[in-house]
């Protein structure tokens, strides 16, 4: 039986430590982390996910390949409350000698898959996951978590195409779509809609989420899971809130790439303690 | 005149061909090599696997970008991707795959510029590969390797393999000519090879440059000049102490290169001369050019690449010193 509660308080407290670490460092993306948030949770804590962060480099884990690389203060939160390192590591993001890097360098901490920071290029890194698979005869999965501006590089549509041509039904995609980049809305900046139909073309499988509904989000975790014997990738669209959890980040698109200054922090930490 | 008949150098099938057999042959023997080519194994030969072992050859198709990521992945899992296409392809279309995903990730990924240099020829500038050694230069956990005849590709694909890292090796479509026997080279990553002795000048070349090097060497040793010859072909971690011995011994290097001057093999050599032992040198490439399509032979004359040129570059050198 899946805790929800317990999940639920799980991503608070990640949530918490994305303020504390991008704080601390006076600089990061706590808004693009904070919309990924619950996707990340559903995934390590909801129980899809196979890993033994004792053994982070366990030949048959899953792989969690996180392509929007500035939600690295996510990311760094999550592998941290599952166990795969203290969490006082956390506390040394962007500091200097610490392994705790602006964006994730593979294999610097124990659950770093991928060096991402350049957009649009963990699709890609994941086929080759999916290929080491059945060279290597093991039957594991790839999560992929990719933002939605990142969607505007051609590497992820040369990967997309790819990914369906080698049938790679164990890579599962998960969209972040805030609807928002650096500088804009999507929408006005490099519109991507009609993004399910885009997806579809490509030839995955296509499902949409509620990206903050963590019983949303592990329906269709599951469901694209059972789908794998299609021989479809899956991809699935989590509709979320850059910012989600601190209602003046909600309200102002523009905290991408920027931390909060101290009295927006105790603002938001008492916003993120009072939703408990 | 051909490549090494000057030296008395016995021909040889184009590099391309030899780069094939060579991975071929480490395919057969270590099941851990995977192969990515982006849809020009027919040229690269890199096809030479796909027929043999289907199931470790992947053609990624016409996206570079991709074509490394997935590379880059496959290295993740253990397994030894030999990333293949045109060196100009590859680094130009896929530099920033290259830089996050082997380079900064210090990962174990091969890859092959194929194409390198002019001597492609009639296909054109769009093409060829002379910017390849300051692209790669540009990525500090690399090796760069640049074999220059049947002997040394074959140790240098087997080299890749065996060493731990990030490695860019380039292949060409030109024939180059034997230098070492087939059985007996003494290839190592970053140890340069001494082919010919000599006391007043040292030629110091790459690739198809070590073959006009000797061929020169020749040349110059009818006018008395008694040249060096160092196959350089590993650009990168440079061998120090070769370089620096022949300047000491020598007093007179030239560099000689099938690569754009600027930021290329001589200009990396000349850091190391200019830090430890200071000596007149001088530099066959290309200038600041472009090339166009024709024929190898005649662009080789054209653009200032043959054992002539690093004759006339040898003199001056020597004269320099006096």
């Amino acid at each position: 039986m899946t805790d929800f509660d317990a999940m639920r308080e799980k991503a608070r407290q990640i949530r918490l430590d994305i303020l504390e670490m991008t704080t601390k460092a006076g600089s990061g993306h706590p808004s693009s982390s904070w919309s990924a948030t619950d996707i990340a949770v559903a995934l390590f804590f909801g129980g899809a996910l196979r890993y033994r962060p004792d053994d982070p480099w366990w030949a048959e884990r899953d792989r969690f390949i996180m392509s929007k690389g500035h939600a690295a203060p996510l990311l760094y939160a999550v592998l941290a409350h599952a166990g795969y390192f203290d969490r006082d590591e956390l506390w040394t993001l962007r500091e200097i000698d610490s392994p705790v890097q602006g964006h994730p360098i593979q294999g610097l901490m124990p659950g770093v898959e991928a060096t991402t920071g350049s957009l649009g290029q963990g699709l890609s890194l994941g086929i080759g996951h999916i290929f080491g698979a059945r060279l290597n005869n093991l039957d594991y999965r790839v999560w992929v978590l990719l933002g939605d501006g990142e969607c505007e590089a051609g590497q992820i549509w040369e990967a997309a195409m790819a990914a369906s041509h080698f049938n790679c039904h164990k890579l599962h995609a998960i969209l972040d779509y805030n609807k928002y980049q650096e500088t804009g809305p999507i929408s006005r900046e490099m519109a991507l809609e009609p993004l399910v139909e885009k997806w579809r073309s490509f030839g995955w499988h296509v499902e949409e989420a509620n990206g903050h509904d963590l019983e949303d989000l592990l329906a269709k975790i599951e469901l694209v899971q059972m789908l794998e014997p299609t021989g479809q990738p899956s991809i699935i669209i989590a509709h979320t809130i850059k910012g989600k959890g601190v209602s003046f980040v909600e309200a102002d698109f523009t905290f991408h790439g920027r931390a909060l200054k101290p009295d927006q922090a105790d603002k938001a930490r008492e916003e993120l303690n009072a939703a408990r | 005149m051909q490549l090494g008949e000057k030296a008395g150098l016995k021909p040889s099938v184009p590099l391309r061909d030899v780069f094939g057999d060579a991975l071929l042959a480490l395919a057969r023997e270590n099941p851990q090599v995977v192969v990515l080519d982006g849809d020009l194994g027919n040229s690269t030969k890199a096809e030479k696997v796909r027929f043999e072992f289907p199931e470790r050859f992947f053609n990624i198709g016409i996206a570079e970008s991709n074509l490394v990521g997935v590379g880059a992945g496959l290295a993740a899992c253990d397994l030894i991707p030999f990333i293949v296409s045109f060196s100009s392809f590859l680094l130009c279309n896929a530099y920033d795959q290259i830089r996050l995903s082997i380079a900064i990730s210090n990962i174990n990924a091969k890859v092959v510029g194929s194409h390198g240099g002019i001597t492609l020829g009639k296909d054109g500038p769009t093409q060829m590969g002379i910017e390849d050694f300051a692209l790669v230069g540009g990525f500090p956990t690399f090796a760069i390797l640049v074999p220059s005849d049947p002997a040394s590709m074959h140790k240098a694909v087997r080299a890749a393999a065996e060493h731990e890292g990030p490695v860019f090796l380039r292949s060409s479509r030109i024939a180059m000519p034997h230098i070492y026997p087939m059985d007996d080279c003494p290839f190592a990553i970053g140890k340069a090879s001494v082919v010919r002795d000599g006391g007043d000048v040292a030629i110091v070349g790459s690739g198809m440059m070590v073959a006009a090097g000797l061929d020169a060497a020749a040349m110059l040793a009818a006018d008395g000049i008694d040249a060096r010859v160092i196959d350089l072909h590993t650009i990168r971690p440079m061998d120090v102490e070769t370089l620096v011995t022949a300047a000491r011994d020598t007093g007179a290097l030239v560099c000689a290169e099938e690569h754009l001057l600027h930021g290329g093999m001589g200009s990396n050599v000349a850091r190391v001369i200019a830090e430890y032992h200071a000596v007149p040198m001088r530099f066959v490439g290309l200038a600041d050019t472009y090339v166009e399509s024709a024929d190898p032979a005649d662009l080789l004359v054209k653009y200032h690449l043959t054992a002539d040129d690093i004759v006339t570059a040898a003199r001056a050198a020597v004269d320099a010193k006096r």
